[in-house]
């Protein structure tokens, strides 16, 4: 077989050791090939492979701890991207937030931009006794309300949580919906009422 | 033209044991597609197997039988080297006999 | 064939028994109508480990490898698989490797591609035009990816990381495997990162250690019964990216090649047990 010129390159490199990519640059060249390996589909454009703040910092395994004046960068600037409703009023409709809860359609290439998308947060979460088919990605948030008593404070928490979990958590697995656009703002109140409302099947 | 169906028969202490792997959509005739229409119903409505001219099976099936359907079965009398035949029909007319030797 | 089958049988009632007690294992006594519901579901997969209806999509494949076909009329026996023209006994249990005539690090479906191309000459178009099948719109492709991957059930995984490109695609991976974007912030590793988790009842391997890698590495491809389709590893990297809320991966791009990479070589050390069923 006859040696081509990046053949005989690469021969050459092994055989001198010239030097592999640092870390860093290893981790360049991945964002650069992620993004010659997408095509844009449906609602899915090329920009959602563009990484803000909290993305790049928190790319990194489980294990890997940040220093800690990062993490609270991340949070702070999280925390700063909050809006409460206008009206004050935190807790919508409970029956309407377990539908929420239910729903993991939305924002894939493969669904319909039309219709509004859930928060499946089944998919992580327990919440009512009632839902056996519950993930485990996250914790256990039945009783939420009856735990931590139902003040004012614990509602803006809630809501602040769902809005973005980043203000509490750098680096958390789970979806910024409000500040990502995922949920609105009606569905927001909805899941801080299944959550929060004394009525609720989760504070059973 | 539907795929041939993977046959594997096994003597063993005067019975054999029969799999069968057919290939068939098994279309119930209860989904809608993406525009609201309902899929037609495609199933295989008979499956036979016959040995040495004799009927060793016969099966009625519905829409419950799922896509890609495993058939496994027993039946008395059975000799190594000898043939066993499926035949499935299906609710448009379509049928496939297929055969295999028992090992 | 005969002789395949009780094998693949024997392979899947383990593995199929083995994940059963690891489910049973995961869950603490106490937590009663999970664990019922979790052990029927592991009941309900050993049952379907029987009469795996891959097997029509390896049939397929042989056929397809052996035909001849193309504008140069000639069959895939003269396709090298890594381990030599023609060799397919053990090859997908060594992928991803890096071929020198096309100084590339090549997965099985890209290698597939490329000797669709060069030697039966067909265009990269129409190679790549249905990648994953849907009903009567069937994929060759999968079909010959089913078939060369039942020829190394039961080897040994032994991705090498030789070739200095093959460590770059391994690293380069593994960087990606914890990549977050998306308006829902997912990496694999959101998923995929840690032991012991589940989405709804569905458990999650982790695949950044040994024993998650190995358990789903070696599983795919698989038929999937929800689907009624055999799914290879592409499409199951493509179908996770468009739950992650990504745009969609390329078929055979160079992100899918690094990824299975980084995956393949974390799954070394066990025996290769597909093509699988899966619900």
């Amino acid at each position: 077989m006859k040696p081509t010129p990046s053949l005989l390159l690469a021969c050459l490199c092994i055989a001198s050791g010239c030097a592999t990519l640092n870390d860093a640059e290893v981790a360049q060249k991945a964002v650069t090939v992620m993004k010659a390996s997408f095509n844009e589909r449906g609602q899915a454009k090329l920009d959602r492979l563009d990484q803000d703040d909290a993305q790049k910092l928190c790319s990194i395994p489980p294990s890997a701890r940040l220093p800690k004046d990062v993490t609270d960068g991340i949070e702070k600037a999280n925390l700063a991207t909050i809006k409460y409703p206008a009206d004050g009023k935190l807790l919508g409709n409970w029956k309407e937030g377990e539908k929420v809860a239910q729903s993991g359609i939305g924002k894939q290439y493969s669904d319909d931009p039309k219709v509004p998308a859930g928060a499946n947060c089944y998919a992580c979460h327990q919440l009512t006794k009632a839902e056996i088919s519950f993930g485990t990605i996250g914790p256990s948030l039945y009783n939420f309300g009856k735990v931590r008593g139902y003040s004012e404070a614990i509602q803006r928490y809630a809501y602040g949580k769902i809005y973005n979990s980043q203000a509490y958590s750098a680096c958390s697995n789970m979806p910024r919906f409000g500040h990502k656009g995922i949920l609105t703002e009606q569905q927001i109140k909805d899941v801080t009422a299944l959550l929060m409302d004394p009525d609720s099947p989760v504070n059973k | 033209m539907a795929d041939p169906m993977r046959i594997r028969a096994v003597a063993k202490d005067g019975s054999v044991n029969v799999k069968v792997l057919m290939s068939h959509e098994m279309e119930t005739g209860q989904r809608k597609d993406s525009a609201g229409a309902i899929v037609p119903a495609h199933f295989i409505q008979s499956v036979t197997a016959v040995h040495s001219g004799k009927t060793v099976l016969a099966a009625q099936w519905g829409p419950a039988v799922s896509k890609n359907p495993f058939l496994e079965f027993n039946f008395k009398g059975g000799q190594k080297g000898e043939k066993i035949q499926i035949t499935w029909t299906d609710n448009k007319g379509d049928k496939r006999t297929d055969e295999a030797a028992i090992n | 064939m005969e002789e395949r089958h009780v094998k693949s049988k024997a392979h899947a009632a383990i593995a199929g028994t083995l994940a059963g007690c690891a489910l049973l294992a995961a869950f603490p006594p106490g937590v009663t109508a999970q664990s019922s519901a979790v052990d029927e579901i592991a009941k309900y997969r050993q049952q379907l480990q029987d009469g795996n209806p891959a097997d029509l999509w390896e049939a397929r494949g042989e056929d397809l490898w052996k035909q001849k076909r193309g504008p140069k009329n000639v069959s895939l026996e003269a396709c090298d698989l890594g381990k030599g023209a023609g060799v397919v006994k053990g090859a997908y249990a060594e992928l991803p490797k890096h071929f020198a005539d096309a100084d590339r690090v090549m997965d099985l479906e890209t290698r597939l591609v490329h000797c669709m191309v060069t030697q039966q000459g067909f265009s990269q178009a129409d190679a790549t035009r249905r990648p994953f099948g849907a009903g009567s719109n069937r994929s060759d492709i999968e079909a010959l990816t089913a078939w060369v991957t039942a020829e190394s059930k039961g080897v040994v995984m032994n991705v090498a990381l030789n070739h200095g490109k093959e460590k770059e695609a391994y690293r380069l991976g593994e960087k990606m495997f914890y990549f977050r974007g998306g308006p829902h912030d997912f990496a694999c590793a959101t998923c995929h990162g840690e032991t012991g988790k589940r989405i709804r009842l569905q458990d999650l391997p982790n695949l950044t250690e040994k024993a998650g890698a190995q358990l789903a590495y070696t599983t795919w491809p698989a038929y999937r019964v929800s689907q009624g389709e055999l799914r290879t590893f592409q499409w199951r990297l493509n179908d996770c990216f468009r739950q992650q809320r990504f745009p969609e991966l390329k078929f055979t791009s160079e992100a899918s090649i690094a990824l299975t990479t980084f995956l393949a070589r974390n799954a070394n050390g066990a025996a290769f047990n597909a093509p699988a069923i899966k619900r």
